[in-house]
């Protein structure tokens, strides 16, 4: 196969063609191996850019992390004078695609910048110093270069609230920012000459897209109408066979990760706990088996020293309720709790029901703090954390067991409203 | 002294309230989800969703009015360190 010429004899990085006006400009990082602290690359990545040529100018969209500008640069002057750049696009502001801005609009005055309505306030914030005139822009608006147009789809979230995506009708190309893209560097660029980028492609999608899944869903809903012949994203691959594969790749990444096992009148309640001397446990059994006297919970119980963390975090983007067991250690939680709830930031749990419980020996303070933790996940915590010292009583049992029952009686909303006077409370 | 009624649908709680009460005075004490930073107006932390009774709390200040921009929140969104029920009947959540 005929290898792909991203530099001149010279050495000086060039432009690579998608179409007669549609060209790459973007620039290979191989040797990244982290990427926003949460993302790992075996290989590095890409921080794609593109300039369209239309019959009254050019428009570049997105740029690169700023160390990568002299490679954007010279690739954008070997097909264009700044003179003739009307229009700048950015889909996303995160700074490896906007670390050239400042100097692109430096070298091209003529330019007009187009960003998403949220992205405005973000751009203020990224680049204090700098005074740029901008157009805000949402669905359904499009800006002309003659015998080509940029029409603008409004994706926000896709995985900052400013993302959006520019669709070039007249060639079927949509650039589409971070969505459908993935960290994988290789400079062959398009998807039926790279290596192997499967992984690369969910594993990405799994850390930056799948807490978004319902702002997939309605992005999906504005891509899919389209005609597509090429997706350009803004790392990775650039997906011209068969683009239509990842739109449906990520429609089913959008859908459940488990396949249901309830009916639609039943809601789940999972219980999570761990425990040294057995007291947590048997908190546990209790409020298992307090949660299981309300009619279509499907109840679970689960001692996290027999999991692994990953399997849970599935079952739990599925639930609708959650409830941790936990013993106070030093003052605190305990780490394996402490480690399934740092993992939870992945999948979208927000107002999921939640409550927590625990044996302690001296202060307890576990509980409140995983009751904390919760709420700030954006969980609902109706119920009050409920906490025995040492081993529990009959009673304190009992306690579990009413505990439980208050809970799946919420989760099915069949708690009575607590109504109470300022006056009354602590 | 006039009273308002302040309802946490996170939690399913109601507390009646005297009028001029934030609902940071409140909502802690109570349990609700809404979660708080710099408590004076600042931060955007305690940025809450007024479900129903947007017209039962104090109007927003304009600094108030920037943090919420600046925060990109939503419509009939307030800090609840800042509204104070006025009176009537007010239902919020966290956002």
């Amino acid at each position: 196969m005929k290898q792909l010429e991203l530099s001149d004899r010279q050495g000086h990085p060039k432009a690579v063609k998608l179409s007669e006006r549609v060209h790459w400009i973007g620039a290979l990082d191989p040797n990244l191996r982290t990427f926003d602290i949460i993302l790992k690359t075996a290989n590095g990545t890409t921080y794609n850019a593109y300039a369209i040529r239309g019959s009254e100018g050019i428009a570049v969209v997105d740029t690169v992390k700023e160390g990568f500008a002299d490679d954007f640069f010279a690739r954008l002057e070997s097909i264009a004078d700044y003179d003739e750049i009307k229009v700048i696009v950015l889909n996303h502001l995160e700074p490896d695609h906007t670390g050239a801005l400042p100097e692109l609009m430096r070298r091209a005055p003529g330019a007009q910048l187009y960003i998403s309505q949220k992205a405005q306030s973000m751009l203020k914030a990224l680049l204090k110093h700098e005074r740029m005139s901008y157009t805000p822009v949402l669905t359904g608006d499009r800006v002309s270069l003659g015998d080509r147009n940029l029409e603008f789809l409004h994706t926000p979230y896709l995985h900052w609230p400013d993302t959006q995506c520019t669709y070039l009708p007249e060639e079927n190309i949509l650039f589409s920012g971070d969505v459908f893209g993935c960290h994988f560097c290789d400079n062959r660029l398009f998807n039926d000459r790279v290596g192997d980028f499967r992984f690369s492609f969910e594993y990405y999608y799994a850390h930056i897209m799948r807490p978004f899944k319902e702002y997939v869903v309605c992005a999906l809903d504005l891509i899919e109408p389209l005609p597509i012949s090429v997706i350009a994203p803004t790392h990775g691959p650039i997906l011209h066979d068969r683009p239509e594969r990842y739109i449906r790749r990520y429609r089913q990444l959008s859908g459940p990760s488990l396949e249901s096992e309830i009916s639609p009148q039943q809601k789940t309640l999972l219980i999570f706990y761990i425990s040294s001397y057995g007291n947590t446990r048997r908190m546990a059994e209790a409020v298992y088996s307090g949660a299981m006297q309300v009619p279509d919970v499907r109840v679970s119980l689960y001692d996290l020293e027999g999991g692994e963390v990953e399997p849970f975090v599935d079952l739990i983007e599925e639930a609708d309720g959650l409830i941790f067991g936990t013993p106070t250690i030093n003052g605190d939680a305990v780490k394996p709790i402490w480690d399934l709830l740092s993992s939870l930031t992945v999948i979208n749990i927000k107002t999921k029901l939640g409550g927590v419980f625990g044996s302690y020996g001296w202060t307890g303070e576990g509980v409140p703090l995983v009751e904390d933790r919760m709420r700030g996940l954006k969980m609902r915590v109706p119920i009050p954390g409920l906490r025995v010292k040492l081993i529990p009583t009959d009673e304190e049992l009992d306690s579990c067991r009413e505990f439980g029952f208050q809970i799946a009686q919420e989760l099915m909303g069949l708690r009575k409203r607590k109504v109470l006077d300022m006056a009354d409370l602590v | 002294m006039a009273k308002a009624t302040i309802t946490f649908e996170d939690i399913n709680v109601t507390v009646t309230v005297p009028a001029g009460t934030r609902v940071i005075e409140v909502s802690e004490k109570v349990g609700s989800g809404i979660t708080y930073g710099c408590r004076e107006g600042d931060c955007g932390t305690c940025i809450m969703k007024v479900t129903s009774g947007w017209n039962h709390l104090t109007e927003p200040s304009v600094l108030e009015d920037k943090v919420l921009r600046e925060n990109m929140a939503g419509k009939h969104n307030r800090l609840a360190c800042q509204a104070q029920a006025l009176g009537g009947d007010i239902s919020v959540r966290p956002v």
